[in-house]
Order: C-alpha cells, then structure tokens, then sequence
C-alpha cells in the first residue's frame, strides 16, 4: 500500500503527541520517586515526596491516557479516519 | 449514523440499565443480609449467604452469555462498549494482592510500598500509548496471534505461547490461592475445599461463554469489589476526621498526626517513648541471648546442647527445693525443660526465630520517609540508601512494563468495537483501577492512625473488640501480648499481619458484620475475576495458537471450541491442584509473572509496532533472551531455588525484569540488524494497524474472519 503525505503527517502527529506523554509519564514516575526525599522537605498536602507517589502521579496518569485518546480521536476525525474497522 | 452504529448504542443503553438494576438488586441484597444480621442469624451463616450467592450470580450472568460462535467465544463479538470494557478490566486486573494485601504492605513498608502503586497504575500509560489501539486495529484473538503475523513462520508465535503460559499460570496461582484464603477464612471450609469451590464459580462463567461471559461477570465483579472496598474506608474517614473523602482526611489529617505520634514513640524521654524503650529492651536481650546460644551451638555442636539443658534442669531442681518458690515459676521451669529442642537442628531454628527478635526492638520507621534504612555509619546509611532507592525504581519499571505485557489484559483491548473506543476504554479502565489505588495509601494511613492512637496506649484488660476477635481467629493476623507485663499495650507488643488491615477496617470503623462479609464478597470478586481472565489466557493460548494456528488449521469451528474448553478446565484443575500443594509466597509469583511477562513480551511488542525494520530473527531473539536472562537472575537469587549467588548491581529478585527487559530489546535490535528486511506485506501490515481506517482496502490475509 502507498502511504500519501497526509498518512505521513497523520503519524508524525501520533508520534509527536506520545513521545511528549511519555516524557511527562517518565517524570512523574521516575524523577519524583528520584527525588523523593528532597521533596517530601516540602509540605503541600502532606510531605510532597510521598503525596506525589501516592496520589498525585496517579492523578497525572489519568490525566495522561484521557488526554491522548482525546487527542487522538479528534486527530481521527480530523484527517477523516475516524469510521471504525467494518466487522 | 450507519445501521450498526444504531444496533450498537441501543445495545450500550441497554447495558446501563441491565447493570443499573443488578447493583440495586445487589445493594438490596447486603439490606436484607443486614437484616438477618440484626434478626440475630449467625454470622457464620451469613458468610455463607454472601459466599454461595455472589458465586451463583457469577455462574448465573456466565450462563446467560453462553455462546457457540468464535467470535463472541474469543472476543466477546468486539462489541463491548469502552466504559464497560474499563470495567471489565479493572476487574481482571486488580487482583486478591491489590484488593487484601495492599494496604498491610503500604502499612507496613510506608513510602517503599508505594513502588506497587505507582507499577500497577503507570502501567496503563504505556497500555494507552504504545500498544492498545494498534492491537485492536490489529484485530485477531491473541497477543501470539500479533507476533505470529507480525513477525512470520511460527517460532515467535510459539516462543509468545511459552511466555503467555508461563506468566499467566504463575499469576493464576497466586489469584486461586487468594481464593482458598478468602473462602476458608469467612466460612471455615478447609482451604483445599474453598479453592474448589471457588472454582467451581469460575469454570461455569468462563467454560460457557468464553470471553463474552467473562466480560460481563468481570463487569458485575468490579461493582462488587469497588463498593466493598470504598464503604468501610469512607466510614473510617467520617469517623476520624469527619471528612468523607478519605483520599484527603488521610493526608491533611491523620498523616500529621501519626507523623507526630511516631516522634513520640520514638523518643525515650516522653511516657509512651519510655515505656516502647522497656519492650524494646527485653527484645534486645533475648535475641542477644539466643545470638550467644547460636555461636555456642556453631562452636560445640551437640555438646552445647546437652550443658545447656543440663543447666535448666538444675535450675528447674533447685527451685523445686526451695520451699519459697511460687508453683507457677516451678511449672515455668519444668516447662522450658521439657520444651528444650531436641536436636541441633531444632535448637538453630527455634533461637535463629529468637535472634530475629531484634526486629521488634528497632525504632519504628517513619511512614512518609522515602528509603529509610539503618547502618552503622553514616556511610554505610548512604550506601544503603542508594541500594534501596536503586531497587524501589526498578521495582517500578518492572511492574509498569510487566502491565504494559500482560497477556489478559492486553487481549481485553480486542473486544471494543474500534480503535477509538479502545483509546477511550484504556482511559476507563485507568480511571477504575486508579480509584482502588489511590484510596489503599490513604487507607493504609488511616489504620495506623487508628492502631498509633487507639490501640497503643489502651489497656490490656480492655481491648478493642477488633484486636481480640482477630487475635483469637488467626495469629498471623493479629498477635498480641504484655510483654513487658505493665498492661498498656505498646506499639512494639503488637504484631500486624498485612492482610488484616483491610479486613478488620469495617470493624475499626465500628460498621456491622455484613459489612466485613461484603469486604470478603469484594475480595472474592477480585480473585475470582482476576483468576478468570488468566484461565482463558492460557486455554486461549493453547486451543487457538497451538492447536488452531499450528496443528490443525482445518479444525471445525465446533471442534476448535471443543478442545478450548477441555483444555480450560485441566489447566483448572492443574492450577487448583498445584495451589493446594500451597507453594507459599504469593509476592514471589506476582513479582515473577511481571518480570517474566516484561522481558518476553514488551520489546518484541513495541517494536513490531514501532519499528518496521524489526523482524523475524529479531522477535526470535529479543524474545528468548529477554526471558532467558529473566528466568536465569530468578533461579540465581531467589531463595526459593537455593542457589542465592551474589546479586548483579544489588537489584532484589522481585525486579529481575530490570536485566531481562534491556536483554528483550537488545535481542530485538541485533537479530533484525543481522538479517534481511521483512517483506513488503509485513511492513504493510505494520501501516494497516498504525492507521485507524485508511485502508479499507487492504487484503494481507491479516482480517480476522
């Protein structure tokens, strides 16, 4: 099958979208739970080390996979492909 | 609006309203059990009712969706709406671990424990972005199904079989052991016997109706295990801090607090820091003792043995002799006489258990500190610390990657009707699961503040009613005793075990029994659903890739059905069986089955997606050697297989993926390197699943009927 133009920006725009999400979900796992310690010198709701690897990485977890399929479906529709697979 | 489209949100309103009805009716249910409860039927019987009920309602919604056709058998016909398959996958994902053990671990590990919440939810964000809508574009049954087209000729399809048994029948066990716990526990059958009968719930839903039945008891089972988990934890909120959020009471409020009372227990110079100090030291010096009975053992062998027994028994004598003796302290003596170990094996594990008294003398670990270890030196504290950081992270990586590569859970993401409800239903079942995993740290505080505030401090004349029940039921649970006899219970006399957290807190929070019985219906829901859709997993993978993709391509749709149900229920019955053998350690096979399922799985995955270059020889070899050098770091180091060589960079067991993972994709990376592109229908079919519906057109042979 031939990929046009559009197909090509179609994924750039997909791999552009997941590597920012990805790079998000690296640091609110691994650069908060690295500087665990340091953080939970500061007191937001609670020590901030602990709050953010008990809830608040969750949150932006969830924020993360809404975000995406958010994005994703108006990218869909945006470049016409948003009719599921016919079976 | 196409005509399928309007077939499918009628079939979408009717669902709500079918599951709107079954959580009224089941909502009624627990009313009329608490009924019961107040009328004065026994709370046996009632565990009972809430056993066998939930059971043949499971078993009931497993009949109702029998079915015949392939489709409906292997992916619930592809028509389950996103919201629904989230919870269908919370169900399947979140397990008896995360539902009972949890808490205790986020109790007892404080900080450290959260490595667990972090894995079991970040996962989902990989799930979500590398691999869900690609695999439903995909569109086949299984995730050997992908490698096999993806990668071509049979190998990888083969080595993808190994890796799905392998993960899911370790996870499976430790689901069917959770079964026999909750079963045995709450009506007192015999733990053998509960497995069975827990079983026996399954098989019918999964045997039936395959993975339509599963979805839609999956579904009923999530609202089970929800409600019950959230009830006792939002009265235990209320009651503490008056607020109902207990997601925020834990922190603002109880946090705080036990953060102080553990300054206070910790420090001599206070009441209650004196008296822990006076537990703590009775502690010390009888592990010292057992510690200088062990070098005297290692140095003389039996000899040892006999002086000492020999000294007891002239001690024993002498009080005897003595008219001023106190009968007690005579029988006392006699007593440690007659209970000396017998042999030098016996002595050496009786005062070993002894030495390890020490634990209980160590100062209570501050919860919200982030690596806390000891050391001698301040060196050696930063060195340690190091190690524990270093371990927590890769716990987490394991654990995330290991979600990402779970064969069941990724198979869920074949039965949405499109790719777009596959995004969106990633995003449901992240938000389902998250709900639990957010509320165990907050419950996890919210105990302790109880057990620091309450508990510690109280007499022992007048225990809660909750530690007395629980330390008469189980002493693994709960054990308890004055052992510096001033009859105030110190923190250091109390010995938590973590299950109990979850099931005593309907207790704590003062709510009655149908309450804790609707906690163990919860427990049982996500055992039992976990357990589910790991069965299928492995029967799946047999019936369909082995039997149907390698040995028989001509089988009748009838006989292919056939052999995936007889196949279903012997691996059943063979985990059932090597469950009740009660292999022990349910962590080491969480841990295991993560680790395995990110190093065989998740590079060739992600790079068959990913990486048009990546191929046969790569998929091959990225595979093998991710599990390979996995599988090899467990048998090194897990105490289990005996060998416990030195560990490579300090990284524990549990975290074996941490060597198996790179392994994976540098397998991957070299073996497509060496060898040849993939042909031009591959790369296409790599195109066709990277694009929603461009290609309507596409005739690679990859469609799945």
């Amino acid at each position: 099958m031939q990929l046009t133009e559009r197909h090509r920006k179609y994924w750039n725009s997909n791999l552009r979208m997941t590597t920012i999400l990805l790079v998000v979900w690296f640091v609110a796992t691994f650069a908060m739970s690295w500087y665990a310690r340091e953080l939970n010198e500061i007191t937001l709701i609670g020590p901030l080390g602990f709050y953010m690897s008990a809830q608040g990485s969750l949150i932006i977890y969830v924020a993360i996979v809404w975000y995406y399929a958010r994005y994703m479906n108006t990218l869909d529709t945006e470049y016409g492909v948003e009719a599921g697979e016919p079976d | 609006m196409g005509r399928q489209q309007v077939v499918q949100s009628q079939f979408f309103a009717n669902l709500k309203r079918y599951y709107a009805f079954y959580t009224g009716g089941f909502i009624s249910f627990v009313v009329v059990v608490g009924i019961l409860e107040q009328l004065g039927v026994p709370v046996k019987i009632l565990g009972y009712i809430f056993l066998f009920f939930t059971i043949i309602l499971y078993a009931g919604i497993g009949f109702m969706s029998k079915t015949a056709d392939v489709g409906e058998y292997y992916v619930a016909g592809r028509r389950v709406p996103a919201l629904f398959n989230g919870m269908a996958t919370g169900a399947d994902w979140m397990s008896a671990a995360s539902f009972i053990g949890l808490a205790g671990t986020l109790y007892h590990m404080g900080y450290d424990g959260l490595a667990f919440v972090l894995g079991w939810t970040g996962g989902y964000c990989l799930v979500a972005l590398l691999l869900a809508p690609y695999l439903r574009k995909f569109g086949q049954f299984t995730i050997p199904d992908f490698l096999g087209a993806r990668f071509g000729g049979h190998l990888p399809r083969f080595i993808g079989i190994v890796a799905a048994i392998a993960c899911s029948f370790t996870y499976v066990i430790a689901q069917i052991y959770g079964v026999g716990i909750i079963t045995s526990r709450f009506t007192g059958l015999e733990f053998q016997v509960g497995v069975f009968v827990g079983l026996s719930g399954i098989l019918v839903c999964s045997f039936l109706g395959g993975m339509k039945a599963v979805t839609w008891t999956q579904v009923a089972q999530y609202i089970i295990l929800i409600t019950a988990y959230m009830i006792p934890v939002v009265w235990l909120a209320v009651k503490h801090t008056g607020v109902p959020i207990p997601q925020i009471a834990a922190y603002t409020s109880a946090l705080p607090k036990v953060t102080a009372l553990e300054i206070e227990l910790n420090d001599k110079t206070t009441v209650k820091g004196a008296r822990e100090e006076s537990v703590r030291a009775i502690f010390r010096q009888h592990a010292a003792e057992a510690d200088a009975k062990l070098k005297g053992l290692a140095a003389d062998g039996a000899r040892f043995l006999a002086v000492e027994k020999e000294k007891l028994i002239d001690d024993a004598a002498r009080l005897q002799a003595s008219p001023m003796a106190d009968p007690r302290t005579v029988d006392a003596a006699e007593r440690t006489v007659r209970e000396f170990p017998r042999s030098v094996e016996a002595a050496r594990e009786e005062w070993t258990a002894e030495a390890a008294m020490v634990d209980r003398a160590a100062p209570i670990k501050p919860h919200a500190e982030a690596f806390a270890v000891s050391g001698e030196t301040p060196e050696e504290v930063e060195a340690n610390r190091a190690i524990a950081k270093k371990n927590f992270l890769a716990l987490v990586a394991c654990l995330m990657i290991g979600t990402a590569a779970l064969p069941h859970i990724l198979m869920r993401y074949y039965t949405t009707p499109s790719v777009q409800e596959a995004r969106v239903s990633v995003f449901w079942s992240m938000f389902f699961i998250f709900l639990l995993y957010v509320t165990a740290p907050a419950l996890a505080i919210l105990a302790k503040f109880e057990v620091y505030s309450q508990l510690v401090g109280s007499s022992f004349s007048s225990l809660p009613a909750w530690v007395s029940n629980w330390a008469a039921v189980d002493k693994t649970l709960m054990n308890i005793a004055d052992i510096n006899k001033d009859g105030i219970v110190q923190l250091a006399e109390i010995v938590i075990g973590g299950d109990l957290i979850v099931l005593a807190t309907p207790e704590i929070a003062g709510l009655p029994y149908v309450i804790s019985g609707l906690v163990a219906a919860g427990g049982l829901a996500a055992a039992l659903s976990a357990a589910d859709g790991l069965l299928l997993t492995i029967a799946n993978a047999m019936s369909h890739d082995l039997y149907y993709k390698m040995i028989d391509p001509h089988a009748s749709t009838m006989r292919r059905l056939a052999v995936s149900k007889g196949l279903l229920l012997a691996v059943a019955l063979l985990a059932a069986y090597v469950t009740s053998l009660k292999p022990g350690n349910i962590l080491f096979l969480v841990g295991a089955a993560f680790s395995l399922a990110a190093s065989g799985f998740f590079p060739a995955l992600v790079a068959g997606i990913f990486w048009k270059r990546a191929n046969w020889l790569g998929a091959v070899l990225g595979m093998s050697l991710g599990l390979g050098v996995c599988a090899y770091y467990m048998y090194l180091t897990y105490p289990f297989f005996g060998v416990n060589a030195p560990k490579w960079w300090d990284i524990n067991p549990i975290a074996s993926g941490t060597f198996g993972i790179p392994a994976g994709f540098l397998g991957v990376i070299i073996g497509s390197l060496i060898s040849p592109a993939p042909s031009r229908e591959i790369q296409d079919m790599v195109d066709h699943v990277r694009y929603p519906s461009f290609d309507t057109s596409i005739s690679s042979g990859i469609r799945a009927r």
